[in-house]
């Protein structure tokens, strides 16, 4: 495990047979993502890695001069997966800039959409991308000895998902035959439409807006999403136990399997769900709204919750070039000086960012990405530090763990843990689950917190249409306030986008964005080694992730680096690409020099 | 005398066909992810043979693909070379000017052996598109340029056919299909991909495209003419506030010059759509498509009246809809494959100028 606060250069003293390997592109995620790599087959263990994105649009170029209300539509287009995220998160900003706040159902019609969301789309990535990295093909190509153990295994929760042994549940996963791959693509389908039901479509919604939802409060809305919801639930009930049955039996079969895809713990969380009683998205109220989200924000370094306030959130937020293909903003203008509560704001946070694209050749020892690093400034250390995601849902259930804020009997943080509350279904009874703060952060416990978030998402739903409900009954069924758009303002909007941190910048002149700046989840993850030479959280966890696979270079899969990879739930409209090559002999060598330089200096 | 077969039991006229759907256009890969919402027919109703009547399908598709890196691009490199026969090819992303600047990409899949640098989508076009049986634009960003083509954009984007040329035809004699929507819609694209893959196997006559070579069935109607709020329309009672279930053309819907079928179709099994559930229709199918709808929440130029006129004759306001429909049916004229940049953006950087 490497810390990625420092400047690294490969430790790897003293070793031999050094490969270069590459997959490009890395399939089953979402965008663009090559990761490049040097694998010492001789200690199998990866010494280098260098990510990469291949794809610029320009977001913050195009969206100058436009009407400030056209961003959630534009903003939207970010992602094909998250998309209602960012449009959700540009409509938090816009609240906070035209001082709007939507009525309390649009909230929850908001809340339930973005819940839906996460169903979703954990969903899907989880068991039809990720899982067939643990079907039976792949396991059985790359580890035959796991699927011969795997076949004798008993599943130790059979009883509550139906699959006898590990063996059965990997035979499960294979893509397109498998039995629960082809079930959880439908329930894909299901949660999507629980999504339409509130958002008008996915991914890019039609019915939001800033100020509140177009979306018609009917009962039947309501009823529609509520009988699809509690099937997901019946649905978490099977799918919970299953993971947990089948991560442990990774570290059960294959010893040190924790090291796959480990960092320190270095987590961000920005917060989702807003609470209408106490959300009014005041800049100067902010700290008290943040801590009021259904999931706490917060930022956890080594294990300790440094900060819940989205003030300070905001205020370390930087972004470093590194070894990107863009010019520096010294030069360009200074948007926001001062923050509305009188803290200055970096010349690199978001909110001054001016972006400035330079194409060029890529050099892996000099600029080889389109991806900047973002970073969050320590003001207790003065370290820029390289937070990941871990996908998002590690992180949530991290903080929010932490944090011991949210207790609305469905879900309740417990300090060292989340507890997860589902009432009965049509075939289980009432169930309770248990997130426990992991030891690692690393690719299992990644995985493992998504399946569990599935199910704190299903639970804030059914909490949401209560509230929604509540409202409707009461006859409090306006969805929209009315707002203007003043001629000077700024704004910015926390959220979670599926795969984490998302945050939402902008600054209106003339009635017009003269600056608009997203940062979603996959920069911070996919980046490069910035200015100081610390590399980006994939380049960080692959560097150093021991090789369980049991092919050697001629036919290697690269399946512990995809694990490790892919439990960032990579999506790189917004940011990365990996290739794998044919196993090309670098250099025999006993020193380390060999490998010096190639990180940015 | 043999004993006619029904056409479902005669074994199609091409045993495989492959689908090779590359994502690295400008895009968010929104349609990928779209398609794997499709249940008329499901992804998985194609692949597995679900359908009658069709050749095997192999999908090559990066967001659900079991390989990875070489493994992968391996098809596409055949594909390139002629070893991959017959393949039809689905963009998703519209296709950036990598002709404005002196070096580097804008978007790029796999890896030049030989000089280990990227190779571009549109080297990838280039290469495939002489080879391809047909060629099917997934959305909008794909068909015309779509949000990445906006005014002021960095890249120069433009659409497919902008690229390769309005007149362009496949080996096969087919032009390029586009089924546009930000995202395209689930059933929107399967059904297409569904009507050609029939047309390769000898079942279906040539597909029926407009001017703007998009599926006549699909595109044919507007989305007013969907729309179950037009009775609202009809009796002049429109919506004055988003959180309104009358008519929304006053608010910024350009339902009744927009080819599009959501309203009639939803976005998924029914559910969701655009202004019949409350979301204003901003244009997201048509070449004119963002910069002819923005603002998307200022009423449309004309919608005052049109809205006044409702009780009026009928084949006024048509005709009225005629013209919008053809202006907003116009890409801008910054979506060009020519080697510069004229979107309004000036870069510092591209080694050029």
């Amino acid at each position: 495990m490497e810390t990625a606060t420092l400047p690294t250069e490969s430790k790897e003293a003293g070793s031999g047979n050094i490969v270069e390997m590459s997959w490009d592109p890395i399939t089953r995620i979402v965008g663009s993502l090559g990761i490049y790599t040097k694998i010492d087959f001789d200690k199998k263990k990866v010494v280098q890695c260098h990510s990469t994105s291949s794809i610029f649009r320009g977001y913050s170029i195009f969206m100058k001069n436009k009407d400030p209300r056209d961003s959630h539509f534009i903003t939207s287009r970010i992602c094909g997966i998250c998309g209602d995220n960012h449009a959700t998160c540009s409509v938090y900003a816009q609240n906070m800039a035209y001082g709007v706040k939507p009525p309390p159902l649009a909230e929850w019609i908001v809340n339930l959409g973005e819940a839906a969301e996460y169903m979703f789309d954990h969903n899907i990535f989880q068991d039809n991308l990720v899982g067939v990295d643990f079907c039976e093909m792949m396991v059985k190509e790359t580890n035959p000895s796991v699927w011969e153990k795997a076949k004798k295994k008993q599943a130790p929760h059979a009883k509550e998902h139906g699959y006898r042994t590990i063996a059965d549940i990997m035979t499960a996963l294979n893509p397109f035959e498998g039995e629960f791959y082809r079930e959880t693509l439908q329930v894909s389908r299901m949660t999507r439409e629980m999504f339409c039901l509130m958002e008008g479509r996915h991914v890019h919604p039609s019915t939001l807006y800033p100020g509140g939802v177009g979306t018609v409060p009917s009962i039947q809305v309501f009823t529609d999403y509520l009988v699809r919801l509690m099937r997901y639930v019946e649905f978490m009930k099977k799918v919970v136990p299953l993971h947990d049955d089948l991560f442990d039996f990774f570290y059960e079969a294959l010893p040190g399997y924790e090291e796959v895809g480990r960092r320190r713990i270095l987590l961000g969380c920005w917060g989702s769900f807003q609470d209408p009683a106490v959300c009014d998205y005041d800049y100067k109220t902010m700290e008290k709204w943040g801590n009021a989200m259904f999931v706490t924000p917060g930022v956890v370094v080594d294990g300790e919750l440094v900060t819940t306030n989205l003030v300070d959130i905001n205020l370390g937020l930087r972004i470093l070039l590194g070894s990107s293909y863009y010019e520096d903003w010294d030069n360009s203008e200074t948007f926001v000086r001062n923050d509305p509560l009188g803290n200055p704001i970096d010349k690199k946070h978001p909110w001054n960012q001016t972006t400035i694209p330079k194409p060029q050749k890529r050099d892996f020892n000099g600029n080889y990405t389109w991806v900047m690093s973002p970073r969050w400034f320590d003001k207790r250390t003065g370290d820029h530090l390289a937070l990941d995601t871990g996908g998002g849902p590690i992180a949530r259930l991290w903080a929010t763990a932490l944090a011991k804020r949210v207790d609305f009997g469905y879900v309740k943080s417990t300090g060292d843990g989340v507890e997860i509350n589902l009432p009965k279904t049509a075939l289980k009874p009432e169930v309770s689950f248990k997130w426990n703060i992991p030891k690692w952060s690393n690719a299992i416990e990644r995985d493992r917190a998504r399946t569990y978030f599935q199910a704190y998402a299903a639970a804030c739903g059914l909490y949401f249409v209560e509230k929604a409900l509540e409202e409707v009954y009461a006859g409090r069924t306006e969805t929209f306030t009315p707002f203007k758009v003043p001629e000077e303002a700024i704004g910015c909007g926390f959220h979670e986008a599926v795969r984490g941190v998302l945050s939402h910048h902008m600054v209106i002149r003339k009635g017009k964005i003269a600056n608009y700046h997203p940062y979603p989840p996959t920069p911070w993850n996919a980046n490069p080694r910035d200015i100081y030479g610390t590399p980006g959280p994939y380049e960080d966890a692959v560097q150093n992730t021991p090789i369980f696979e049991e092919n050697g270079p001629d036919k290697f899969k690269g399946i512990d680096i995809m694990r490790a990879v892919r439990s960032f739930d990579p999506c790189l409209p917004c940011g990365v690409h990996m290739y794998l090559g044919n196993g090309k002999v670098l250099k025999q060598q006993h020193t380390p020099t060999a490998l010096m330089g190639l990180a940015k200096k | 005398m043999e004993t006619q077969k029904n056409v479902f039991e005669r074994p199609p006229a091409v045993k495989e066909v492959h689908v090779i759907w590359m994502t690295t256009g400008l895009g968010c890969d929104g349609d990928s992810v779209s398609v794997t919402a499709a249940m008329q027919p499901s992804l998985e109703d194609v692949v597995m043979g679900n359908v009658p009547g069709l050749p095997k399908v192999h999908l090559h598709n990066p967001v659900l693909a079991y390989e990875v890196g070489d493994d992968f691009m391996k098809f596409w490199f055949d594909a390139a070379a002629g070893k991959l026969d017959p393949f039809v090819l689905v963009l998703e992303g519209s296709v950036p000017n990598e002709r404005i600047k002196s070096e580097g990409y804008w978007a790029a899949l796999g890896t030049d052996p030989d000089t280990g640098q990227p190779i571009t989508t549109n080297e990838w076009i280039d290469r495939l598109a002489p080879k391809a049986l047909a060629i099917v634009c997934a959305g909008t960003c794909a068909t015309y340029g779509g949000i990445h083509a906006m005014e002021g954009n960095p890249t120069g984007a433009m659409g497919l056919a902008d690229y390769l040329g309005w007149t362009w035809r496949s080996k096969a004699g087919l032009p390029i299909v586009n089924v546009p929507g930000c995202p395209v819609q689930p059933d929107n694209m399967m059904e297409t991909l569904l009507y050609l893959l029939y047309q390769v196997a000898g079942l279906a006559p040539i597909i029926p495209l407009d001017d703007q070579l998009r599926p006549t069935w699909l595109f044919g109607k507007t989305v007013h003419e969907g729309c179950d709020r037009a009775g609202y329309y009809e009796q002049g009672d429109f919506a004055h506030e988003y959180g309104s279930p009358k008519c929304l053309v006053k608010l910024g819907c350009w339902g009744p010059v927009v080819n599009c079928n959501v309203t009639k179709r939803g976005w998924m099994a029914g559910i969701g759509g655009c202004p019949n559930v409350g979301g204003i229709c901003i244009g997201c199918t048509m070449p004119g498509f963002p910069d002819k709808f923005m603002p998307f929440m200022d009423a449309p130029p004309g919608a005052a009246l049109s809205t006044t006129a409702s009780g009026l004759y009928g084949g006024f306001i048509r005709m009225m809809r005629g013209i919008t429909n053809r202006t907003v049916n116009k890409e801008p004229k910054w979506r060009h494959p020519r080697a510069a940049l004229t979107t309004g953006y000036s870069p510092k950087h591209y080694g050029r100028n």
